[in-house]
């Protein structure tokens, strides 16, 4: 039996909102503190505290709405949802289910052969996150760390219409990019800021019903994210062609083992008893609010890739990439604006060059650059101006990583300004001719081959520094023998 | 100085006939006395009350304070007060010292009030006779072998007794008029959203409101003047400002339409109840009230849908107490599901555990829509019902309990006789309306409350229509015998 089989995929990702206090309280939201210090009482669910809604959030919401193209509700409702759980101090955690602030948005994905395919989003909801429970051992005990308790989230739950780990990747790469462009959430993983819940199920290719689907909880990088979606494609398909069913259940990834594995099945699965919280009112949205929060929308990632195509000349590639995060298409952006638009390919070279390589081996951000916008653009319009030449500029780079000096600079105390009076290339020519008497005959015989071996001799006279177009031009007349020798 | 109205004692001090603390240590010294055999109070807060009084002796001696300034009164035991046992009546909270104020709590400290301590309530204010305590019922001064009604029967009975002058208490389907019915009480809950939930133990979200039991309308309203107001911590208090109550106490009610709710004149009322409700709607029409019958179809629907809204919503809100981070906790837990079972099975009596069950069923999956959804539609029917008749009339009047007080144990073995107990006082409730209970009458010496219900935001006029009527009778000033 060998059936094709198609996969299915729908996500739902828990964006952090990167608001400075919790959503329903006023306690800080910052990362890393000590246990149970970011927790007041209505945190802690103590008896007779109530909620109250931190307006930031629905700002943010609506924000990511507009940009997904979806509806925003007018009216949204916070519902409360039941169960038992020590890190969940209420008993229930406050979250959106009937009527959530996002309805019916999409966004476009960009897959790896170049192809462009559009991924429904269902919804986006408000929640409170729980705390977390912590294993270690407590003499025996479990103990719980409830800072993260009531941060907020925006849950935003896809269409199934993803049909491989590489196009659930990009979706959440997609979707990635966009929160941080909104400055929305801080998109860090390892934080847990940025985590999925992947909807995995397989079906007959052709066949129009869904496949009996497993849910793969807590997914919180790229890499796990297709690993887990590939080995469990790969379980259900043995399930299947063993002749056995798909059970509807919760399954955990274990990146160690690379395996998913069985959480609890849907008979297993709380009745969360959902109902309208009626602590809260509902969330009334104005058109104007909308309006308002609308006009403060930046400019989106694929506006941005678009407007760096026509009006930079790149590809559509390079105009991706510099576009893929807010601050290094920003980054770009001042260095062209210093440079000149007609220069922006050089800009871009370098951005996803050398810049790109030096952030990534000493582990910083953009943000975090040792060379700033200015100072790049400095650097490179010196290979404009021809007073180096590029390869000498990859050294003076280095030099400004390392030491932060300016182009210039280093230019200058080094000595590595390039040589272009005609008279001194001659004259290193003249010295490099004399030297190698044989080889002049030989090119001279016809080995035209050894017009490079006399190129790379004058460069390394020069110290690299000679004009490189110059030198051709007047290398290739003294060999011919025109002018003194 | 017992038999004083929140009013007189504060005029009293006022004029410096007796200190504040001279009226606490009297208040004090009646708990005492006549506290065991009432059971009123769960904790006497007698040092911090003293303390209390003597800073605000200070703030009188410096010519200042307002009209609450050293006046003693009692809360609820449902409302948290920072550093004092908060116990809800439940074995669950009975070594619960709140580390906060309620935000009602909070703002009559600000006002001078005195707190005396804290009264006894049906446990997590689920009940209708103050039996289901963790402490032991209270007994109704008027008969120490009959109830006080509930929830907040332990302050209704310390205010009747005159061993509070005035006390706090929440209403979330009668819990204030039913037992200020059957004490003899002027008791006021006013509109939902009017006085904040902040800081107040939640039994039912959308129906708990916080109100007080008095002596009169006039304590009322300078009582509930000070605790009313939109507080930022709760998103369902309103932003509204709040009148001076008591301004507005002696306007004439000529002209305005009383409506005679029929629903409530039907089987179930004791005919000797409904003759006193009758002769107050007598006295309001020699006030110059025209009086129109009018009819809430609906009404009769508001046991059942208050007994699917108020226990769905208490199975959720009464989660918390996990026995994780506070409040009873059960002893050498195996595992976690015993730690959860045991501390909630042993921590919670009876009647809360039937409420629990009874939400987390009508929520469940495939119940939902047949319960929760139907009552909260059923919920709109009423309101809509209130909304036409505000439509034609000023206030609503009818009796607040079909029956007079009855004795302790009577229904205790049948919930459902219980619960019809609240069938009056239930719809103001749902429809979140302003809603008074003030006496008209005794029966072989036991009160009958008449109860006045108003439109939204209305409570100036109910106070001024329960304020009139108190100026043609005397029902009000009638004392429990052994309390005078």
């Amino acid at each position: 039996m060998n059936m094709e089989w198609e996969t299915v995929i729908g996500l739902e990702i828990h964006a952090q909102l990167a608001t400075r206090s919790k959503i329903f309280s006023g306690s800080a939201t910052a990362y890393g503190a000590e246990p149970n210090t970011q927790a007041n009482l209505v945190d802690l669910g103590y008896p007779g505290v109530l909620p109250v809604l931190n307006r930031e959030v629905v700002r943010m919401a609506v924000k990511f709405g507009l940009a997904v193209g979806a509806t925003v509700a007018k009216r949204s409702v916070f519902a409360r949802k039941n169960y038992f759980y020590p890190d969940l101090p209420k008993g229930y955690q406050i979250s959106q289910y009937e009527l959530p602030i996002v309805q019916l948005g999409k966004l476009e994905i960009v897959l790896d052969d170049g192809a462009r395919k559009t991924v429904g989003i269902t919804r986006a909801h408000l929640e409170e996150d729980a705390g977390k429970s912590l294993h270690e051992n407590f003499q025996g005990y479990s103990g719980i760390d409830l800072n993260r308790a009531g941060t907020p989230l925006l849950e935003i739950v896809s269409e199934p219409d993803m049909r491989s780990a590489k196009e659930a990747v990009a979706y959440m790469k997609r979707i990635h990019t966009l929160v941080r462009y909104l400055e929305i959430c801080d998109g860090n993983m390892q934080e847990g800021s940025f985590r999925c819940d992947a909807n995995v199920s397989v079906r007959q290719k052709g066949q129009e019903k869904l496949g009996t689907r497993c849910e793969i909880k807590n997914l919180n990088s790229f890499r796990f994210i297709e690993k887990a979606i590939n080995h469990e494609v790969a379980r259900q398909i043995d399930v299947i062609e063993g002749g056995g069913k798909i059970r509807q259940e919760t399954r955990l990834y274990d990146p160690d083992k690379d395996e998913t594995r069985p959480l609890r099945s849907k008979e297993e699965a709380n009745d969360y008893r959902y109902f309208p919280d009626p602590d809260l009112l509902p969330v009334i949205i104005e058109q104007s609010f909308i309006d308002q929060v609308r006009a403060t929308l930046p400019e989106l990632p694929d506006q941005k890739a678009a407007r760096f195509v026509e009006q930079h000349g790149l590809s559509p590639y390079d105009a991706g990439t510099l576009s893929a995060s807010r601050e290094v298409g920003d980054y770009y952006e001042a260095v062209v604006a210093a440079l000149g638009a007609a220069h922006a390919k050089l800009a871009a070279n370098w951005v996803m060059g050398d810049l790109s390589a030096s952030l990534n081996n000493d582990g910083l951000e953009i943000s975090g650059s040792r060379i700033g916008a200015a100072g790049l653009a400095a650097l490179l319009a010196r290979i404009v101006d021809e007073t180096i030449s590029g390869k000498i500029a990859k050294e003076v780079f280095e030099a400004m990583w390392a030491d932060g000096q300016s182009a210039d600079a280093i230019i200058e105390a080094r000595g590595l300004k390039q040589i272009t009076d005609a008279g001194a290339i001659e004259k290193v020519i003249d010295e490099v001719i004399a030297a190698n008497p044989k080889q002049l005959a030989d090119y001279r015989a016809g080995r035209d081959k050894l017009f490079g071996f006399f190129v790379g001799q004058v460069m390394k006279v020069s110290g690299g520094k000679a004009n490189p177009a110059q030198v051709n031009d007047l290398l290739k007349k003294k060999l011919q023998g025109q002018g003194s020798l | 100085m017992h038999t004083l109205t929140l009013a007189g004692i504060s005029a009293g001090i006022k004029a410096r006939r007796f200190s504040s603390v001279e009226v606490t240590q009297h208040f004090l010294g009646r708990i005492e006395r006549l506290n065991p055999a009432l059971n009123a109070f769960i904790t006497v807060t007698a040092d911090q009350a003293l303390a209390q009084a003597a800073a605000a002796d200070q703030v009188v001696a410096a010519g200042k304070g307002g009209p609450l300034t050293g006046v003693p009164i009692a809360h609820k035991d449902i409302f948290c007060t920072d550093g004092v046992l908060t116990t809800c009546a439940s074995k669950m909270l009975s070594n619960f010292v709140s580390p906060y104020d309620a935000t009602v709590v909070r703002k009559l400290k600000e006002a001078g009030v005195v707190m005396l301590g804290k009264t006894n309530m049906d446990e997590f204010a689920m009940g209708s006779s103050n039996e289901t305590s963790w402490y032991g019922p209270v007994k109704n001064p008027w008969d120490l072998s009959r109830v006080p009604g509930g929830s907040s029967g332990g302050s209704a009975a310390a205010v009747a007794a005159r061993i509070a002058p005035a006390a706090t208490g929440t209403d979330t389907g009668g819990s204030i008029r039913q037992p200020a019915a059957l004490t003899a009480l002027t008791g006021i809950k006013p509109t939902y959203g009017r006085v904040s939930r902040y800081g107040m133990i939640a039994y039912a979200s959308s129906l708990d409101q916080g109100g007080v039991l008095t002596l009169n309308a006039e304590d009322a309203a300078l009582l509930l003047g000070a605790m009313s107001g939109f507080d930022e911590r709760d998103s369902t208090s309103v932003d509204l400002a709040v009148p001076d109550y008591t301004a507005t106490l002696n306007q004439p009610l000529k002209g305005i339409k009383v409506g005679i709710l029929k629903e409530f004149f039907g089987k179930g009322l004791e005919a000797t109840t409904e003759s006193l409700v009758r002769d107050a709607l007598e006295v309001y029409e020699r006030l110059g009230a025209t009086l129109v019958e009018v009819s809430l179809p609906n009404l009769p629907l508001s046991v059942p849908t208050y007994y699917v809204v108020a226990p769905a919503e208490c199975s959720s809100n009464l989660s918390r107490f996990d026995g994780v981070r506070f409040g009873y906790s059960c002893a050498e837990p195996k595992d976690l599901l015993d730690l959860y079972t045991r501390s909630r099975g042993e921590g919670f009596g009876a009647e809360v555990k039937r409420r629990i069950m009874t939400g987390t069923y009508v929520l469940s999956a495939g119940y939902y829509d047949a319960y929760y959804i139907k009552a909260q539609k059923v919920r709109q029917l009423i309101s809509d019902d209130f909304k036409r008749a505000f439509a034609q009339v000023d206030l609503l009047v009818g009796p607040t309990a079909p029956t007079t007080a009855f004795e302790l144990g009577a229904k205790v073995d049948d919930p459902i006789t219980m619960y019809l107990n609240d069938i009056y006082t239930i719809g103001a409730n749902l429809a979140g309306l302003p809603a008074m209970s003030i006496p008209c009458g005794f029966v072989e010496g036991l009160p009958v409350g008449l109860q006045l219900i108003g439109p939204h935001f209305a409570e100036a006029k109910l106070l001024n229509a329960a304020h009139q009527y108190q100026q043609q009778t005397e029902w009000h000033r009638r004392i429990p015998a052994g309390y005078a």
